[in-house]
């Protein structure tokens, strides 16, 4: 069986786009590697707590469990073409004898996979204890546990409000948010300028209540400890985030994040062309419609420039209207449609691929560009400044993976590489086990270039035992045991 | 209402849906491996699969990341 669509990704791009296209009568699936819908933002546990449009999102997901397949615990590790110009979804699952490869077909693909946190080394940043933001909002979203009893928040950008207002809201003694940017403080946050001040004072009034100060131009730049945290150096830095002066805070967990890597590869192992966003990562080059350079292939959300959930969903109904669009102007669908599914067919209704404003209603599309332009502020409000190369010693850990500390990527420009690619080939940083998604930004940084779009032909380490037992002549269509939201 | 999983022998508690890697932090334990080269200790960093830093083996299978891994009863978890 091949699929109208196929979305990757479960968060609210992915949900929106899923159920837009299944509520116009196309044979949808919804991949994701989670064993429940939600993405990051409604990362939910078992039972869930109330939290902020969480009752809508499970509605939706209820629907959309109703009217498409969706197959959760599933990693894509792969999207290839085939010669009919269908796509081939190249998914893991585990059962109880192991891993195990399930193959989907699709004529067109949505790509939803969102974003991960953004880290910078600093001396001692591998130490338990320390995690990312991100890290430490799903520990408590999805497992209802507190990463410490006296956390350090820091870093830049608005996400470090939500993460330790939760944190001291769940129990735990928030000791400060240090936003590197600023200087402003909360009351002239960027929040506050663009029509969000219900959400900015909410975040003002949770820390002041909790009692967790709030400081601007300070940041995390060192952690210490044996075995674990144990404290962290605190610096006032400069514009450019140069020491200016340091103090200690003893502390059991710090949770840092200086913004979001949109995962893109399933794009660019497709060849989707990329553009740099405002902050300079490279994301997916979409039209209006969320159509990437490649036929067949739309992408919503974080990959397509990082802008928050509300522009992730409103692009993903924006991508669903159009793939239904899509579908319905393209001969031969039959195929994939089962009979009297096939709502889009209208008499005297050819071919002809529909123009962008057919797709999008003026008013999603007019609110996608004030969102938009809302992701791109907040990227320009909260840059990262070069100083925080200088809170690395030598041997401080730069690529995790693979141990390489700051003194072997300096080794590396010593003998000719100038850029991020010929550093990874000398000194290994990125060749680990996360294919340099932590450290690919920081070892971009410190070569002096933007960050390149990822080069990986595999998005998910995947077994020799799951590729032999991969059997491309027969890519079946998933199975019962495959619908596990059945 | 909780079960049980052992961590090196020993019981732990797990809230039903919690990740192997949820109850580890819950029940204090932060860190269940050490490095190839530095033999520094590793456990949770970014939470959602992406950094590889928690991996673990979970009923003999390894590696397993634990903070994508949801616990089920009578799991056993070694750490390294």
């Amino acid at each position: 069986m091949t699929y109208d669509l196929v979305v990757v990704g479960g968060g609210p791009a992915g949900m929106a786009g899923a159920l837009t296209a299944a509520l116009a009568g196309l044979r949808v699936a919804l991949v994701d590697s989670g064993t429940r819908l939600g993405g990051q933002y409604f990362r939910h546990a078992a039972v869930p707590k109330a939290a902020p449009g969480l009752d809508r999102f499970l509605r939706q997901a209820r629907a959309l469990g109703a009217r498409a397949d969706v197959l959760l615990g599933h990693q894509v590790w792969s999207v290839s073409r085939e010669p009919d110009a269908g796509l081939v979804v190249h998914c893991l699952t585990r059962d109880t004898s192991g891993e195990r490869p399930v193959v989907l077909r699709a004529r067109r693909l949505l790509i939803a996979t969102g974003a991960h946190d953004r880290p910078l080394p600093f001396p001692g940043w591998d130490l338990p204890g320390v995690l990312t933001a991100g890290g430490a909002q799903a520990l408590l979203k999805g497992g209802g546990v507190v990463a410490g009893g006296r956390i350090v928040v820091s870093g830049t950008g608005p996400f470090l409000l939500p993460v330790a207002t939760g944190l001291a809201g769940a129990g735990a003694r928030v000791l400060g948010v240090y936003e590197a940017n600023g200087g402003l403080g909360l009351a002239r946050h960027p929040l506050l300028a663009l029509g969000k001040a219900g959400e900015a004072a909410g975040y003002a009034a949770a820390l002041a209540r909790h009692r967790v100060p709030y400081r601007t131009r300070q940041a995390v730049v060192a952690a210490h400890g044996d075995r674990e945290v144990e404290a962290v150096t605190v610096a006032r830095l400069d514009e450019e985030w140069n020491v200016l002066a340091t103090r200690v805070v003893e502390c059991d967990a710090v949770a840092v994040g200086y913004g979001f890597v949109p995962q893109i590869e399933l794009g660019t192992q497709l060849g989707c062309e990329t553009r740099h966003d405002v902050d300079g990562s490279p994301v997916l080059a979409v039209d209006a419609t969320l159509r990437t350079t490649v036929p067949g292939v739309w992408a919503a959300g974080e990959p397509a420039g990082v802008g928050g959930w509300r522009l992730a969903e409103l692009e993903g109904r924006i991508a669903g209207r159009a793939i239904a669009a899509d579908t319905a102007s393209t001969p031969g669908r039959d195929a994939a449609s089962p009979p009297g599914r096939d709502v889009a067919t209208r008499p005297g209704h050819d071919a002809a691929a529909p123009a962008p404003g057919d797709v999008v209603p003026p008013v999603l599309a007019r609110r996608r560009q004030r969102w938009r332009a809302f992701g791109e502020a907040l990227q320009r409000a909260y840059p990262v400044r070069p100083g925080w190369q200088g809170w690395l010693r030598d041997d401080t850990i730069v690529c995790r993976c693979e141990e390489v500390p700051l003194s072997r990527v300096r080794e590396a420009q010593a003998m000719g590489a100038t850029d991020a690619r010929s550093i990874k080939l000398l000194a290994r940083p990125g060749m680990g086990w996360c294919q340099g998604r932590i450290c690919g930004y920081a070892v971009s940084c410190l070569a002096g270039e933007p960050p390149q779009p990822p080069r990986r032909p595999i998005a998910q380490p995947v077994t020799l035992g799951a590729l032999g037992s991969l059997d491309l002549d027969t890519p079946g269509a998933p199975g019962p045991d495959d619908h596990p939201a059945h | 209402m909780t079960f049980d999983i052992t961590v090196d022998g020993r019981p732990v508690p797990v809230v039903p849906g919690q990740t192997i890697g949820a109850a580890l932090h819950a029940a204090g334990v932060r860190s269940w491996r050490t490095t190839r080269f530095g033999g520094r200790p590793r456990g949770l960093f970014c939470g959602i699969g992406v950094c590889f830093d928690c991996l673990i083996s979970v009923n003999g299978r390894a590696p397993e990341r634990a903070c994508l891994l949801e616990a089920a009863p009578g799991d056993e978890v070694t750490t390294a």
